[in-house]
């Protein structure tokens, strides 16, 4: 294990490296991420190997488990390196093929490759990819290139030179000052300046100070946190590194869900081979500065993500969040000052560093700098993280990365923010992506969670989930929070179940503005958000489950009935073979029934009528037309018309 | 869960009354619940008040205080499964399986949990069985995937 005393060795450690590095040796990487590991990454991984083993390439053939390429939509996913061929979905068996076609006969296996739907183009460079193409990828680029696993593979792209650069050349205020006027803010939710609160904690006279990571995303349909920390652990370990020498902290921690088990695993690996290398622990790289760094596994409570909550967490007690009177860099775990910033922050710290304030302000808007990367999730055509930055319209976003809605559906909304986040209608989709731009269109930033909704999205219905959401995850410590989020759910459900009543929107207001005035935490205080925002873009829906007890999206159970139209139904069975409540009146050549009583509308007998007859149909509103009688349920045939 | 295991759980941790969350995560994972003889000790030998250990055992969603089944079934409920139907898919698990969330059938063969994003939105709705993630649920698949636990 090569102990690394000085940025002199690291630099002929890393060209070591470097120079037993090939850039012409074929190279397979596969993505391990999560999402990939779910469709079968791990069978994929098995059987390369095998088969170059088996075909004699076992020693001419790089493969490297990289963390998540962002196309989660499409996974596994592998990258033919030096080429860069690109193929998605891959299948254990498709593995044979693709080492005698592509490695040994340099030759694209089409079906693999990506077909872009709106061209019918196959496209075989993963940059020439819409999804890539229209992304700047600074902070999330390096996941596809490295196993997290290997901390040779993160030296190799220029792991650690920033902190090099800064313990050898740099003082610990200078780097505070790169920081600051970076005016880098914060990923994790209000978007705080990091150089700020950084310098807070630094001023203050306390001897004894921490740095801290927010690993806990707790935000539902957001998981960059988790890709970042399971994809490239040390790049974390590294800005949290030059932020604790920045502000003279010599212990940090890792907050990290339980329910993150590979993040946990990786960050405890990168942790273990940082020491073992000298980039952690006492006198680091020989510049004297000592820094270790301890893991916290959260035990699942969403309102453990508040800074002063997951501090206390971190002290081995209930997370509740305390006023904020005085805030916690200056009093924070065990009451020293301490620094807590989100995964993504401190991973575009040591970039940063690296290449300068002045390179990464160029990148952004005015009051947004850098890139941010969001999870574009929900009725989406291309499903997955994306990087872009700050100030790219929505609509880029959404339309040219995601690829719009899929199955023809118009869009509707997209939800960003999470649970203290809003929702943003189509006529607001040239909205540039940025902390304040979104806040004033009454949503947020957030952790960059970016929900798209189409046509069958209630509106009613995603408010009455987020307060939901909110009202399991209060702390209850506070009653605007704990019991006026519960009214809020009780009045809203009603309204879902068609036992709305005039006055419950001014209601719901009323307990917004309470919660929102006098909750402790931002938890309860941005809890009213999503309904305020779908109520000021959809009013109307609110109106009409109220009033005319319907539901426009045909999505709210208590409020839809399913019906076959008997001139569409041509008797397949097929509904009646996969109703799970044999609901369905079946009989051959005869036009199929749902029986009213017996449907627990489970939508299954819509999901699976063919789409040539569409015979199923889901009406709102409006009394379910009476059964067809029995004399006219006879379908003929059409050759005996 | 006897106390030799226990407490060798707590000298991993340098007996430390800070690392109690870390102590009864580890005991989860090892023993699937929190039986109260378990916190007994977590209590004496950290020395925290017993009061003090119940509170953390019933705040934080990872511990259980009875015992689960062999087969835990964690549905996501995030936001975006839920926009893909992820209710529809609770509904016909617990009508498959006769429990509510954050229940045990009494034969302890499965535990039915509600969770928040397993970062797998991709494949949305999604189903964990013991660890194992099924994707694209729908109410009707959820039950032929069911059946292979029985
Ligand atoms: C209820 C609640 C939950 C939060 N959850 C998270 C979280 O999971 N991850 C996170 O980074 N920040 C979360 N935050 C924001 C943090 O309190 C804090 O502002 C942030 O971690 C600071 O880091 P940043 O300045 O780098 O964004 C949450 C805030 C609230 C009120
Ligand atoms: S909605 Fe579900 S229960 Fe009702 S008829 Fe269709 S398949 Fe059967
Ligand atoms: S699936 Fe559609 S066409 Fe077939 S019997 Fe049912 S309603 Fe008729
Ligand atoms: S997990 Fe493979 S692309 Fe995201
Ligand atoms: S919302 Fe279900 S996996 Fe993310």
């Amino acid at each position: 294990m090569p102990l690394i005393n000085s940025p002199a060795e690291l630099d002929t450690f890393r060209e070591d490296i470097l120079s037993q590095r090939d850039p012409n040796k074929p190279c397979i990487t596969l993505c391990s991420g999560s999402a990939c590991h779910a469709t079968g990454s791990h069978d994929v991984a098995a059987r390369l190997a095998e088969e170059l083993e088996k075909q004699g390439l076992a020693k001419e053939v790089d493969i490297r488990r990289t963390g998540c390429h962002g196309f989660c939509e499409r996974g596994p996913i592998i990258v033919i390196h030096p080429d860069e061929i690109c193929y998605f979905q891959i299948q254990p068996d498709d593995v044979p093929e693709i080492i005698t076609e592509t490695i040994k006969g340099k030759k694209v296996i089409e079906r693999l490759v990506y077909d872009d739907p709106a061209t019918n183009e196959k496209i075989v460079q993963e940059s020439k990819i819409p999804f890539y193409k229209h992304q700047q990828r600074l902070v999330f680029g390096s996941n596809s290139s490295v196993d997290p696993k290997s901390i040779d593979d993160y030296l190799a792209i220029g792991g650690y030179n920033a902190l090099a650069k800064a313990l050898d050349r740099m003082t610990d205020e200078e780097v505070l000052e790169e920081i600051k006027k970076s005016n880098l803010r914060g990923r994790g939710g209000g978007g705080f300046p990091a150089g700020r609160k950084w310098e807070g904690s630094r001023n203050d006279p306390e001897p004894v100070k921490y740095v801290i990571v927010n690993a806990d995303e707790g935000d539902p349909g957001a998981y960059m946190d988790r890709s970042l920390l399971e994809g490239n652990p040390h790049a974390i370990l590294e800005g949290l590194t030059l932020g604790a020498y920045a502000i003279g902290a010599h212990e940090g921690y890792i907050y990290v869900r339980q329910e993150y088990p590979l993040a946990v695993e990786n960050v405890h690996t990168a942790i273990r081979l940082a020491e073992e290398y000298g980039f952690l622990g006492k006198n680091i790289l020989g510049s004297g500065f000592d820094f270790e760094v301890k893991v916290h596994k959260g035990a699942g409570a969403f309102v453990c993500g508040e800074s002063t909550a997951l501090m206390t967490a971190l002290e081995g007690r209930v997370g509740e969040p305390r006023p904020k009177y005085i805030r916690s860099n200056i009093k924070g775990l065990w009451e020293k000052p301490s620094v807590l910033n989100n995964v993504e922050t401190w991973a575009n710290v040591p970039m940063i560093i690296n290449k300068g304030a002045d390179w990464f302000t160029e990148h952004g808007t005015e009051t947004s700098k850098g890139t941010k990367i969001f999870s574009l999730v929900g009725k989406i055509t291309n499903t997955g993280l994306v990087e872009v930055p700050m100030g790219t319209p929505l609509k880029d976003i959404i339309f040219k990365i995601g690829g719009g809605i899929p199955g023809g559906r118009k869009f509707k909304a997209v939800q960003t923010g999470g649970p203290s986040g809003g929702c943003i209608p189509e006529d607001q989709l040239d909205l540039p992506v940025g902390f304040d731009e979104l806040t004033k269109a009454g949503s947020m930033m957030g952790s960059g969670g970016m929900i798209v909704m189409d046509e069958d999205t209630c509106m009613v219905d995603v408010a009455r989930y987020f307060i939901e959401f909110l009202t399991d995850e209060s702390c209850g410590k506070c009653v605007p929070c704990r019991e006026g989020l519960r009214q809020m759910l009780k009045i809203l459900t009603n309204i879902t179940q068609g036992k709305g009543k005039e006055g419950d929107i001014e209601l719901l207001e009323a307990l917004s503005e309470t919660a929102m005035e006098a909750a402790l935490c931002a938890l309860g205080k941005s809890a009213p958000n999503p309904f305020l925002s779908t109520l000021r873009y959809f009013r109307e829906e609110y109106e009409a489950h109220i009033n005319e007890k319907r539901c426009p999206a045909l999505s709210c159970k208590e409020l839809i009935n399913y019906y076959i139209d008997p001139t569409k139904c041509k008797a397949c069975r097929m509904c009646f073979r996969k109703c799970p409540a044999n609901a369905i009146d079946s009989a051959k050549n005869k036009v199929h029934i749902i029986d009213q009583e017996k449907c627990t509308k489970c939508g299954t007998c819509f999901e699976v009528c063919p789409p040539k007859f569409g015979a199923v149909t889901k009406i709102s509103g409006q009394p379910v037309p009476p059964p067809v009688p029995e004399e006219e349920r006879t379908i003929r045939k059409s050759k005996d018309k | 869960m006897n106390n030799a295991k226990i407490d060798q759980i707590i000298d991993q941790h340098d007996g430390e009354a800070s690392s109690l969350i870390q102590v009864l995560l580890q005991i989860q994972s090892e023993n699937n619940w929190l039986p109260k003889e378990a916190l007994e000790r977590v209590s004496q030998r950290l020395d925290v008040p017993l009061t003090r250990v119940q509170h953390i055992a019933t705040f934080y969603k990872a511990f259980s205080l009875v015992p689960k089944g062999r087969h835990g079934v964690h549905i996501c409920m995030g936001t975006a499964c839920h926009v893909r139907g992820a209710a529809r898919v609770l509904d016909a698990v617990q009508d498959q399986i006769g429990i509510h969330p954050g229940e045990t059938d009494l034969d302890l063969n499965f535990s039915l949990e509600t969770v928040n994003c397993l970062g797998c939105c991709a494949l949305g709705p999604v189903v964990e069985i013991d660890g194992k993630t099924h994707g694209k649920m729908t109410p009707g698949q959820s039950a032929d995937v069911l059946k292979q636990y029985e």
